[in-house]
């Protein structure tokens, strides 16, 4: 039994469809028989092909929102479709920071729930049900949408793989926004991009990331060395994230990036439960830490309790010497 | 300039979480503190009232069985007063059903020119329940703060992005969700805790907030749990000390997977 139809919200830089909203449509393929998006960029035909070739066959199109947070707009523009009677049976959201906005003032203005944190998605007669993680991904959470349509749920990222269905390329509908009043007034007024090097978190086939037990800022020096001999992304922990020594940008875990990478080398890291949602999914994971007992060693395949700075120099040496 | 922060009391991360067998929700009927991302939004709205010479931090809360550990830390940080919704109706009340308790207790708050919460729990993580509270109380919002200003009736913030970060403003009042991070939350000195605890705290129950079971509770959530069972462990591989030469392994299991 599928559903009808389901829409999924798609998010895009420079043209470019984000990996998470193909992941979606992918699934939604097999969810329900007519998989559409909803859209709020400017550049709507840039971008329709990528989502046709996902199996959207249409994508629902707000234009330019001329500097507004997207959240509330594109909220109201969706309430006004489904009020208008063009309602899907479940919209999909990526767990990211416009997908949880979004989620959270359509939810408020359809009265619906919204399920957020799913790693998985099935369809029970008319019902969409979502399976979640809880206690850092040791529960898995199977929940049944139990009130009328829309269903609101919230993916995380690299839940499904993405898959091209061959389709054409996504027809584009205009959709209106309605007027939002006072509540519509949050205006983005300049774009900062911090400039990384090396392969992106959620792309990089090896990830390494530190932690507090590199002791000190300076000491991150050592990740960043190794994961450019690496040709990996680096990445950190909550801890070193929250005092200061990296951006935002380089946190793994339940409120950083979700990685899969092949290899993932932690250094200097516990494994708090937030750590570990977002990177246990990696097909190999290496340990560095001096605890026998820290948690991450229940996931590590190669764990070596040690000193990070003396294991991390002697592995740096290791990989210069060898060209 | 008064400030509410919505905040929530926890139980302690430290202790293995569980799941009431019954209700299958978290179980939290234990002794509850405040949760650490919301020590953020406390202290952000401490430094903002002091900035602006004047005004009160308000705190709001939803809690089991009158908990008040979590507030009391708050109110020993410098908060003036709180309002407690506590009912036994609201067990299972999903964040939408959060949302409206919270929104429905700010209003008791007169004069509130910014409301901050954290950007999610770290029991539940929703990571919805700030829009959602924004929405409810309709007015504007910026998630994911992580820098804020506030000159003539507008609040200027630096929201995360994948990127990077945006600055992004708006008028006042407004919702806005702070990232661990944007302040460093003061220790409460021994003088506050001993004020903290002559603070008002203002008990309310589901009704008095207008609330009914078709709002809140498992009856207003609208979904069941069909189904909770362990996920796949991952086993645990080699575990070993290093002895001056771990590296080397490192660097054959790296060969190994043609990584190097």
């Amino acid at each position: 039994m599928a559903l009808s139809r389901i829409w999924v919200l798609a998010e895009a830089s420079d043209g470019k469809v984000g990996t998470t909203t193909l992941e979606l449509i992918t699934k939604a393929r097999e969810l329900a028989d007519t998989v559409e998006a909803v859209y709020s960029g400017a550049d709507a035909d840039a971008i329709a092909g990528e989502l046709g070739a996902h199996g959207a066959t249409k994508v629902y199109a707000t234009g330019d929102l001329g500097g507004a947070l997207v959240g509330v707009p594109v909220a109201a523009a969706i309430a006004a479709q489904i009020e208008g009677g063009n309602a899907p049976d479940a919209i999909l959201f990526g767990t990211s920071y416009d997908g949880r906005d979004v989620s959270g003032r359509l939810s408020v203005k359809l009265d619906r729930t919204v399920i957020s944190n799913n790693v998985d998605l099935e369809v029970d007669g008319d019902a969409l049900v979502c399976t979640g993680q809880i206690f850092g991904g040791a529960t898995d959470v199977k929940t049944k949408f139990t009130g009328t349509g829309p269903h609101l749920a919230l993916v995380r990222p690299k839940s499904f793989a993405a898959e091209p269905s061959g389709g054409g390329a996504a027809a584009v509908e205009t959709i209106a926004v309605p007027d939002t009043g006072a509540a519509g007034t949050a205006r983005i007024t300049n774009r900062f991009v911090e400039e990384r090097e090396g392969p992106s978190l959620e792309d990089a086939a090896v990830v390494v990331s530190g932690g507090r037990g590199l002791g000190e800022a300076e000491k991150y020096a050592l990740v960043e060395e190794l994961a450019k001999l690496l040709g990996a992304a680096p990445g950190a922990s909550r801890a070193i994230v929250d005092a200061g020594w990296v951006p935002y940008s380089y946190q793994v875990g339940q409120t950083g990036k979700v990685v899969k990478p092949a290899v993932y080398i932690a250094a200097g890291i516990s494994g708090a439960t937030q750590h570990m949602v977002g990177m246990k999914g990696s097909k190999n994971i290496i340990a560095i830490n001096k605890d026998a007992e820290a948690p991450i060693f229940s996931v590590s395949d190669l764990g070596v309790v040690g000193d990070v700075h003396k294991v991390l120099p002697a592995l740096i040496e290791a990989l210069k010497a060898r060209g | 300039m008064n400030v509410v922060v919505c905040v929530k009391q926890i139980p302690d991360p430290a202790e293995p979480g569980a799941l009431d067998p019954t209700t299958k929700t978290l179980k939290r009927d234990g002794k509850l503190i405040l949760d650490e991302s919301d020590s953020y939004g406390v202290e952000m709205a401490l430094q903002l009232v002091d900035t602006a010479g004047g005004g009160e931090v308000t705190l709001v809360s939803m809690a089991p069985n009158s908990e008040v550990g979590g507030l009391r830390t708050a109110l020993a940080m410098g908060a003036a007063k709180a309002i407690l919704v506590s009912d036994p109706a609201l067990a299972g009340t999903d964040a939408l059903g959060t949302a409206k308790v919270l929104a429905n207790a700010v209003k008791r708050v007169e004069g509130a020119d910014l409301i901050l919460t954290a950007t999610e729990s770290s029991d539940g993580y929703t990571g919805t329940v700030p829009e959602q509270l924004a929405g409810l109380l309709d007015l504007p919002s910026i998630t994911f703060a992580k820098h804020i200003e506030i000159a003539d009736g507008t609040v200027k913030v630096q929201r995360q992005t994948e990127a990077g970060y945006d600055d992004v403003e708006c008028p006042l009042p407004a919702v806005v969700s702070v990232t661990a991070g944007v302040v460093e939350p003061r220790y409460p000195s021994f003088k506050g805790i001993m004020a903290a605890k002559s603070k008002p705290v203002d008990e309310v129950t589901a009704a008095d907030l207008g609330l009914d079971g078709s709002q809140v509770g498992w009856s207003g959530a609208n979904q069941e749990i069909v189904n909770i069972e362990a996920a796949p462990a991952r086993e645990a591989g080699e575990v070993f000390e290093d002895d001056g030469t771990a590296f080397e392994k490192i660097v054959s299991y790296l060969e190994n997977l043609k990584v190097i």
